[in-house]
């Protein structure tokens, strides 16, 4: 099969040849350095690509939203990175951005408006269900089709922005086998990560959370565990080493299912 | 006559304690600080209709929630009947509403059908509270007062219902044993009327003034315990409900000050334009009672212990401390302890506690996922994560006081913008050789 190699357009670069890209990718830290999440960023930029969609990233410009720091108390940092990143922002004259990361997403969209900056944020299952309604993006159905797929809700799209359609509609569009877990959409349990417990160690408990939410997808009996959060991955990750059935259950975020689907 | 006087008195008297309560819950919200601004009225008013009188959240647990909205809605149309009973008080009238026809049918008719239904559902919660082991109803904060506390209200419940029904079901007997005219219908007092057949007319008539007078001095002894249980949720829910934070659950309040603060700081043009007229800030977050806000205390004397915040509370569920029901509960033990001393000496009042360290362990605010499951979960609308945020808050900016590993998190964010040690220079690593299949 043919392929070729992606380049991934740069927000100063396009300026500087005074291009004027539709979105601003903004790929998070995640996106940027976490090992296995990082598949999930490439996985997206070919998605986007297929689709032909106008964007960039800051690269090197792109600094932490503040997101952590900010559920762990700090505002003054928070408030710092944010002021940064609106300055760059305003920069480039952003208006639309595309993001991965439900705590990126959440914290942009939510938040940023306090502080003067008011954006169009779309999160990529919202921006990728469109494609799909519209019949702009098409998978391949054979290639999930018999594969049961089930789905952790981030609690940042769920219970924090009230986005339950778009993944399940997503995923229901690439397997004939889509199974919910007991505790699902706003019931949906926490991984243990959010709210800056991605950084630190769990409190004393007598268990993990995410060892909990870990058996609770495995009693579906899913080959596939769809997630959506570079946090939930790390969590599910573990948990699935954890009770050691790496080899049997994956864990994948929606739209490497998607690219994969596509054949990317 | 004599009723009258008797009535008049105590209305007055249940009235007036009434009155010193409220007085003393007001004083108490005077100490709090700002929430939000009240607007969006209508929106306000659809979230009230939606999640206080259509009980749509608590009914997230069916069935449990069925026999709640029960509860809810008799107490609703029972209320007419009330009134009714106060202005008969008042001024001698024997049913004074009874014009009203069909109206009045129905009234009465959905209070009697309503005052049965109430009490088996009370019969119910009763039973689950005294002979299951039900895990929400236990934890660290439970103690054996908030079960008391539960009981005796429950059973006021329960005795006002019996005493409606008891009134209704004597009128009934008497009307139709003198062939009397009827009024309202009586959908279930007129098969409980059998158990008083046989009975004379003045047996009744005495029966019917125990009843009656049960019936209303129960209620101003209900209306006046309240305040002082648990229970006050029958009177603060709605208003509770009805002042919701309105954003994402999600979102996170800002603090203006800290914004300002940052602005004048980063932005060499910001000072020119703000002036800087910024009333000092006594603390970042909250340490103790005086820093709460309006809306956190009105969270707390809303709060019914239900416990379902708790139940889904991923960090409860396995094994930690936190338990989002006992940060609502001791931000109401707290403002009882110290409220009273504020309000006497001011500010300074000084009593050696806090609500941090002294109510509430770090322990159990760093194990918050801030995941949204109790505040979404809470048949009320309380936000419990927001409160946390804030406790953090203080814990951070004022004392420098987190667990390690998150002080490193915050270093590399400050020194590298990212919550892990990678530099920004590498931040486009990722977007290397991605080969992609052309098809």
């Amino acid at each position: 099969m043919e392929t070729r190699q992606l380049d991934i357009p740069v927000m100063a670069d396009l300026f500087a040849r005074n291009e004027r890209p539709e979105y601003l990718f903004w790929v998070g830290c995640a996106g940027a350095f976490d090992n296995r999440y990082v598949k999930v960023a490439r996985a997206f930029v070919k998605v986007l690509s297929w689709l032909g969609v106008s964007y960039a990233v800051l690269g090197k410009e792109e600094s932490c939203t503040g997101d952590p720091a900010r559920r762990a108390g700090n505002e003054m940092l928070f408030h710092m990175q944010a002021f940064r990143n609106i300055e760059v922002f305003k920069q480039y004259g952003i208006k639309k951005i595309l993001t991965i990361c439900p705590h990126c997403f959440n914290i942009l969209k939510n938040e940023y408006p306090d502080l003067g900056g008011n954006y169009e944020v779309i999160n990529y299952l919202q921006f990728l269900d469109k494609f799909i309604l519209e019949g702009k993006l098409k998978v391949d159905h054979s290639i999930l089709e018999n594969i049961r797929i089930t789905y952790h809700d981030p609690c940042y799209l769920g219970r924090g922005n009230n986005i339950y359609r778009e993944p399940r509609d997503i995923l229901k569009s690439l397997t004939g086998s889509f199974v919910e877990m007991e505790r699902n959409k706003s019931f949906a349990l926490c991984c243990g990560a959010g709210g800056a417990q991605m950084f630190k160690e769990a409190e004393k408990g007598d268990k993990e959370v995410f060892i909990e939410r870990t058996e609770e997808a495995l009693r579906t009996e899913a080959r596939i565990i769809a997630s959506a959060c570079p946090f939930c991955m790390a969590m599910l990750t573990d948990g699935l080493k954890y009770k050691d059935k790496q080899d049997d259950v994956k864990n994948y975020d929606i739209v490497e299912l998607i690219a994969q689907s596509l054949n990317l | 006559m004599a009723k009258q006087i008797i009535f008049t008195i105590t209305l007055l008297v249940s009235l007036g304690f009434f009155l010193y309560t409220t007085k003393r819950i007001i004083s108490f919200f005077w100490l709090t600080k700002p929430a939000f601004p009240v607007k969006d009225f209508w929106k306000r008013f659809n979230v009230m209709l939606n999640v206080a009188f259509g009980q749509t959240k608590i009914l997230r647990f069916p069935v449990i929630g069925l026999f709640h909205a029960t509860v809810f809605w008799g107490f609703c149309v029972i209320l007419f009947g009330s009134a009714e009973m106060i202005i008969d008080g008042l001024s001698g009238s024997e049913k004074v509403l009874k014009g009203l026809g069909i109206v009045y049918n129905i009234i009465v008719g959905s209070g009697d059908i309503f005052g049965f239904l109430v009490a088996i559902s009370i019969i119910i919660f009763l039973s689950r509270r005294l002979f299951f082991h039900i895990k929400r109803f236990e934890g660290i904060e439970m103690k054996p007062i908030s079960h008391q506390d539960a009981n005796i209200a429950l059973l006021l419940i329960l005795l006002l219902m019996i005493s409606l029904n008891g009134m209704n079901s004597v009128y009934y007997q008497y009307q139709t044993l003198n062939n009397l005219p009827l009024f309202g219908v009586y959908p279930i007092s007129q098969f409980i009327a059998a158990l008083f057949s046989g009975l004379s007319n003045e047996v009744l008539m005495i029966l019917y003034q125990v009843f009656w007078w049960t019936h209303i001095l129960m209620i101003f002894l209900f209306a006046n315990i309240l305040p002082y249980s648990k229970h006050f949720h029958v009177f603060m829910s709605i208003p509770n409900v009805f002042l919701s934070r309105l954003e994402p659950l999600g979102k996170l309040p800002n603090m203006d000050h800290v914004m300002k603060e940052v602005q004048l700081m980063l932005d060499p043009n910001a000072a020119s334009l703000t002036p800087v007229t910024t009333v000092p800030v006594e603390r970042f977050g909250i340490k103790d009672i005086e820093d709460v806000s309006w809306k956190n205390y009105l969270d707390s004397l809303a709060c019914t212990e239900c416990g379902r915040c708790t139940s889904v509370c991923p960090a409860n569920i396995t094994g930690k401390r936190l338990s989002p029901r006992k940060i609502v509960m001791d931000v109401r033990a707290r403002m009882k302890e110290k409220g009273p001393g504020l309000v006497r000496s001011g500010k300074e009042f000084n009593d050696n506690k806090s609500l941090i360290r002294d109510y509430i362990q770090e322990e159990e605010l760093w194990a918050c996922t801030t995941c949204n499951a109790c505040a979404k979960e809470c048949p009320i609308n309380i936000n419990h994560p927001v409160i946390i945020v804030d406790m953090r808050r203080y814990l951070v900016m004022e004392e420098g006081s987190a667990p390690a590993a998150l002080k490193a998190m915050l270093s590399y964010i400050e020194n590298n913008g990212a919550p892990w040690q990678y530099s920004p220079d590498d931040r486009l690593l990722w977007a290397k050789d991605i080969e992609m299949n052309v098809n």
